[in-house]
């Protein structure tokens, strides 16, 4: 009994990551109807840079993130100023082909560099430690920091889109581009700024995967699908959703490879069709697709 | 009396050129090596794959990132017909595509409940359910995959060269019957609407067309014609795994980098794209992931500064066509217009 | 003598290949309400967007103040002192009351619009401010979308067809405000199809025909038989 009450409770830590992967996703979406995806692989070239940083400075994995979140935001800025917002109008066409084509040379770039061995970062004794919060049932201390990091980044996220001018420009950007160049706002600018955010959340949780597990070039775009599914399942528009939406379909994955290792994945995506077929807006939506 | 004239000077040489064009290649095992027939034959299978894309994506309006998910099916059907049933592979290669497009229907069904990029990466998800499970068959040789039995192989001709230009000759045909369905459909008066769909979905809508039930037919009849390509792709290849039967970089990314250059939702992009490719590839072969990350950059700067691809600036500076697929109202001297 | 504020001279904007706009000149002097009347589709709309910032003529000027603003982005527009209220009011469905109002403050200009001082001018909107702006009937809309422009603190406002769907009582009710908001020293665009508010309220009026300039002069001076004949082109 509590061997299944551990591997739900795995499984809703595991959530929290794949909300972190989801979250930057939906919120590009949100802002500027874009899906990225090279958004996965973004998250494995966070994670590269991690490596690079932590060898290059000799630090550990979480100081590093003082250099991989704002450089990771830079690029996303330049990307979105520099490429994406060409891509961006009626036609749907552009934005995913020119970031599908951007995905393919990202991986095939990172596999250049970094050849395609299995990489992993060092976090130190955090690794290993457990708690034991109820008897018999044991809890990663890496895992209960990144979900809370997670809950943590989508309140602070919500706080951001609600409570603040940014906030607003990004809302009001994204109802109507024209009117908001009415208000003074520089919509490639905002565009850019919210690309700069989403990469921003994207470095966080590159590097929480470079520290949970292995990583190489080709993982990026399992990362997309499993952010993509967390979307889908927790509902469009709703961050809270999206953390719901990670929290189900890691319990799902976690479940399967608990009968059987090869059926994680596999578990993971009968979930998620299984919402799809049964309740197709999602748990929580806010907006229609 | 008016009609309506499909054809054009252009078109009607390319017409002429393209006749010209398959007898040739009808007749390539007279004038060309093993080597060539093999490559030719795997150029046939790209530019059926890509129109099927163009199909899709650039009529239709469905962006699939999934089709490897029918490429692996037809191949994996063609393994198991052969393997459990004992079907001769050129039979299996017809029957493969049927049955995927009875599959086809539930995957449609559930991803067509999501829109636009969603439903890219929702087709993608597709793929990858069918390549998991497909390396649970241990029969079909689980994750490391199966050859062709040699039995099966031998059946199929007398000698490995009547084989080989069995395959060659099928290949040709069924690329050719591909070519000539979608021609068909949009010639009739589901490809108007197809058409009309492509320019602007809402207004068609609006004028009547069933757009929801054309879409998915499009959809089912692509699964069926991809499938039947990726029988004939692992026929030729007399192996399978659930890696490379369902590999997106071989069918898909390299099928969009071709649709792209070639000219999306114009007929001719696809076979224009699937000779610069080929071109490219024989050319960069060996740079591997250098040469995906040249396709992927010259993919961009093409959606970016070209998006109707190369066939698509042709057409705008010379306004040719190579297939009579135009729709020009002709009218009479007596100045009377009727319906077609 | 007022200066010139806005100096529109001889300027030609096209949709794609379709001129909309054909050698149309307007002055606006500070302080001033200026009309713009005319059928529809004769140009009024892509007169002020023009002059906004969000269409650029191919031909002509535009000067705010002697400095051209003539291929401005509209966001640089706005930060010169030029608020548009655009046709239809386009309010952010997304924002409520309030914050509509608040992201027309996006740009910190310096003036005495503020927050209080536009509940005060609209108190129907002080009562919702926090509903969302969806939540609005058609006159409040109209209210919160000049509200809105207002909190920017421009020196020109362009009002396109605040009348627009709108009750004939409630459009009386949102120009008697008009005296208040030119008293604080603004000056005034009105873009209207119903002329009878729009000559009522502004001093001198252009009638647009057809994309070019049909009439022009002071409103007292223009009889009911001349604006007809400009109006539909006769």
């Amino acid at each position: 009994m509590t061997e299944w009450l551990n591997v739900v409770v795995q499984g809703v830590l595991t959530g929290g990551l794949y909300a972190m992967f989801a979250v930057g996703l939906s919120l590009i979406f949100g802002v500027m109807r874009l899906v990225n995806i090279a958004h996965g692989d973004l998250i494995v070239l966070a994670a590269y840079v991690s490596l690079m940083v932590t060898q290059a400075l000799g630090v550990d994995p979480l100081t590093s993130l003082a250099v991989v979140v704002p450089l990771m935001a830079l690029v996303g800025y330049a990307l979105q100023r520099g490429l994406l917002n060409f891509t961006l109008g009626e036609d749907l066409l552009p934005p995913l082909l020119v970031t599908f084509g951007l995905s393919v040379i990202i991986q095939n770039g990172l596999l250049e560099v970094f050849t395609a061995d299995s990489r992993k970062l060092q976090a130190g004794a955090i690794e290993v430690l457990t708690a034991q919060l109820v008897p018999g049932l044991w809890i990663g201390y890496l895992p209960l920091i990144q979900f809370a990091v997670a809950i943590l980044v989508i309140a602070a996220l919500q706080a951001l889109f609600y409570k603040t001018a940014l906030g607003r420009a990004f809302r009001a950007t994204s109802d109507d581009q024209a009117v908001a160049q009415l208000m003074g706002l520089n919509t490639r600018h905002v565009f850019a700024l919210a690309m700069a955010l989403s990469l921003a959340v994207v470095a966080i949780a590159g590097v929480f995967l470079a520290v949970r597990s292995n990583f190489d070039p080709a993982i990026g775009p399992a990362r997309l699908i499993f952010g993509f599914e967390a979307v889908i399942i927790g509902g469009l528009g709703n961050m809270w959703g999206t953390l719901a939406g990670g929290i189900i379909l890691g319990v799902a994955q976690a479940i399967g490879a608990r009968l059987d290792p090869g059926w994680q994945v596999l578990a993971g995506h009968i979930a998620f069709l299984a919402i799809l077929a049964l309740r197709p807006q999602g748990l929580f939506p806010k907006v229609s697709g | 009396m008016s009609r309506v004239e499909h054809a054009s000077r252009s078109s009607r040489v390319g017409l002429a050129v393209i006749g010209v064009s398959l007898l040739a290649l009808a007749a390539a095992p007279l004038w060309g090596d093993r080597a060539t027939l093999r490559l030719l034959a795997e150029m046939f299978t790209y530019v059926a794959l890509a129109s099927l894309w163009n199909l899709l994506a650039g009529y239709a309006g469905l962006v699939s990132v999934g089709q490897q998910a029918f490429v692996g099916l037809g191949g994996y059907l063609l393994f198991a017909l052969g393997i459990q049933f004992g079907v001769p592979p050129l039979a299996a290669v017809f029957i493969a595509g049927p049955v995927a497009a009875l599959v086809s229907l539930p995957v449609a069904v559930l991803i067509f409940r999501l829109r636009g990029a969603y439903f890219a990466i929702g087709t993608w998800v597709m793929a990858e359910v069918f390549r998991l499970l497909a390396s649970q068959i241990s029969a079909l040789g689980g994750g490391s995959g199966i050859s062709l039995p040699a039995a099966l192989v031998v059946a199929m001709a007398p000698t490995r060269q009547w084989r080989e230009l069995e395959i060659y000759w099928l290949a040709l045909a069924l690329t050719v019957a591909v070519l000539l369905a979608i021609f068909v459909l949009l010639r009739s008066r589901h490809g108007l609407a197809l058409t009309a769909i492509r320019d602007n979905e809402l207004a068609a809508q609006s004028n009547g067309v069933d757009v929801r039930r054309l879409k998915f037919t499009v959809y089912v009849l692509t699964a069926l014609g991809t499938a039947m390509i990726g029988a004939l792709i692992f026929l030729m290849k007399l192996r399978i795994s659930p890696d490379t039967a369902f590999s997106v970089n071989d069918w898909t990314a390299f099928v969009i980098f071709i649709v792209v250059i070639g000219g999306i939702g114009r007929i001719e992009g696809p076979i224009i794209g699937t000779v610069v490719f080929f071109l490219l590839r024989q050319t960069l072969a060996d740079l591997g992931s250098l040469y995906l990350m040249m396709m992927g950059t010259v993919a961009i700067a093409v959606m970016l500064a070209a998006p109707k691809g190369i066939w698509g600036l042709i057409v705008e500076r010379l306004g040719w066509q190579m297939l009579p697929l135009q729709r020009r109202l002709v009218r009479d001297p007596g100045g009377t217009i009727r319906a077609p | 003598m007022a200066e010139t504020l806005l100096d529109v001279r001889g300027i030609d904007v096209f949709y794609g290949d379709f001129q909309a706009l054909f050698g149309v000149s307007l002055r606006v002097d500070a302080g001033e309400v200026v009309a713009v009347i005319g059928a529809n589709g004769a140009g009024k709309s892509t007169l002020l967007r023009s002059i906004a910032g969000l269409m650029h003529p191919r031909r002509g000027e535009i000067r705010l103040d002697g400095a051209s603003i003539t291929h401005s982005p509209a966001f640089e527009v706005v930060r010169r002192g030029v608020a548009l209220v655009p046709e239809g009011r386009r309010l952010f469905p997304s924002l409520t009351v309030e914050e509509n109002l608040l992201i027309g403050a996006q740009l910190k200009r310096p003036g005495p619009w503020t927050l209080g001082r536009v509940y005060d001018l609209f108190p129907a909107l002080a009562e919702r401010r926090r509903l969302p702006s969806t939540a609005l009937s058609g006159g409040q809309q109209q209210m919160a979308a000049i509200g809105r422009a207002l909190m920017s603190n421009p020196r020109l406002l362009l009002c396109d067809e605040i009348s627009l769907g709108l009750a004939p009582i409630v459009v009386r009710d949102i120009y008697a405000r008009i005296p208040r908001i030119v008293a604080e020293g603004l000056s005034l665009v009105i873009v209207e199809q119903d002329i009878v508010q729009a000559l009522k309220a502004a001093g001198r009026a252009y009638c647009l025909q057809e994309g070019r300039v049909a009439l022009q002069g002071a409103t007292r001076e223009l009889t009911r038989e001349t604006i007809s004949a400009a109006y539909f082109g006769i």
